[in-house]
């Protein structure tokens, strides 16, 4: 979540409320089970990192809320990291679905470009992944977890097939 | 050397507001060896354009070259010729002589060519043992399970030691295991320098070649290196 806050932040500063809204909605269903204060959290957080810097806005009460937190030089270029990275550790699919919509609202970055860099990053793996369970003899129990991995590796490109569907549109 | 090279290739049907563009203006080169994956969802052009690169085909426009020389202009007696001799062909459906045996069928393209019967049973006996089906040679195909059909049907095109193999669906009706047994004979036919062209929708078997190319509306949108 500290990605996507960071990425929300590029396009304009922005209260902690209104991140726990633009959050929620790129969420979808999903997103019902966010608390409120996690936000406020993960910000104080950044803040410590020297990533973002919050401003109280004058004449309101020094609640956290009322902050108005914008980037800093490190927090952009930790954005635009993230951002283009194609790493795929564990399939993190909440993060993966906040880096395209946080892409999107930013202008930072293309969605349906990032979901071709991620899908070129996971042909390869199926490739050597393929090739490995194709060395195998049939029926082995060595190839069964390579066969698991294909499995997991196609399941992912399947639903970055669906991203790019629905991010064309979005885009056009 | 490219085995295959094309520029501006474009097939289309129909006219005014039927009008599809099958494929639209694409250009490739396979160099010699290489193994080359076609993907797109089905109506995406991918088998219109195995068709036009094995002379099937003829194109609206553009041109192919199989090993320097001019098909898509050819004549019907050498598209012929060049189809039987450098082009093999591997369907979806297997497209076997239900009425002749595996040997047999391995056989046919070899007599097309002008080889002697002496010659067509020695090379097809070959063939067989190549993809593992030496035993099986005196079976109709109805006898063989899928893969085995399939694998008979890659011995096939390969009988006139074709410049390049193209595959239209070649795992489209097989299930997981003989899918993997048709994926090793690919992987080794690679090992021993043979170009083979595949469209697929499936991306596992994608997923086996060096290079993946996406298509989308008879249009090229992704050329991708997959081989490390």
């Amino acid at each position: 979540m500290q990605d996507a806050i960071l990425a929300m932040l590029a396009k304009e500063p922005s209260h902690g409320y209104d991140l726990g809204l633009r959050l929620r909605r790129a969420l979808g269903p999903m997103g019902g089970s966010m608390n409120a204060g996690q936000v406020y959290v993960t910000l104080a957080r950044l803040e410590k990192a020297g990533l973002v810097v919050g401003e109280r806005a004058e004449g309101l009460p020094a609640k956290p809320d009322r902050k108005v937190y914008a980037l800093t030089q490190a927090g952009q270029e930790r954005v635009a990291a993230w951002l283009t990275e194609v790493d795929w550790p564990k399939p993190d699919l909440v993060e993966f679905h906040l880096k395209l919509a946080a892409a999107s609202a930013s202008r930072l970055a293309d969605p349906v470009e990032l979901v071709g860099a991620q899908r070129r990053e996971l042909m390869r793996r199926l490739h050597e992944t393929q090739r490995a369970v194709l060395a195998e003899p049939e029926g082995s129990t060595g190839g069964l977890l390579l066969e698991g991995a294909a499995l997991r590796l196609e399941a992912d490109l399947r639903w970055l097939e669906a991203c790019e569907r629905v991010w064309i549109k979005e885009s056009k | 050397m490219n085995v295959l090279q094309v520029r501006g290739l474009a097939k289309r049907h129909g006219r005014e507001q039927t009008l599809v563009r099958a494929v639209d203006g694409v250009d490739l080169d396979v160099p010699a060896g290489q193994t080359l994956a076609v993907m797109g969802p089905s109506g995406c052009g991918k088998s219109t354009l195995l068709h036009l690169l094995g002379g099937l085909e003829r194109p609206s426009d553009g041109q192919v070259w199989l090993d320097g020389q001019r098909l898509d202009n050819a004549g019907e007696r050498a598209l012929a010729r060049l189809r039987r001799r450098a082009v093999g062909f591997v369907f979806q459906s297997f497209h076997l002589v239900e009425e002749l045996s595996a040997a047999e069928n391995v056989e046919l393209p070899i007599l097309l060519a002008g080889g002697s019967p002496r010659t067509a049973r020695r090379r097809a006996q070959l063939l067989l043992e190549q993809v593992g089906l030496a035993h099986r040679a005196r079976q109709l195909p109805w006898k063989l399970s899928g893969g085995e059909r399939q694998r008979v049907a890659v011995a096939r095109a390969l009988a006139n030691e074709p410049l390049v193999v193209l595959a239209d669906e070649p795992t489209g009706n097989l299930d997981t295991a003989a899918t993997n047994e048709v994926l090793r004979l690919f992987g080794q036919l690679r090992a021993q320098g043979q170009t083979l062209v595949m469209v697929t929708h499936d991306g596992r078997v994608a997923a086996t070649a060096d290079r993946l190319i996406s298509m989308r509306d008879g249009m090229f949108v992704e050329d991708t290196w997959l081989a490390s």
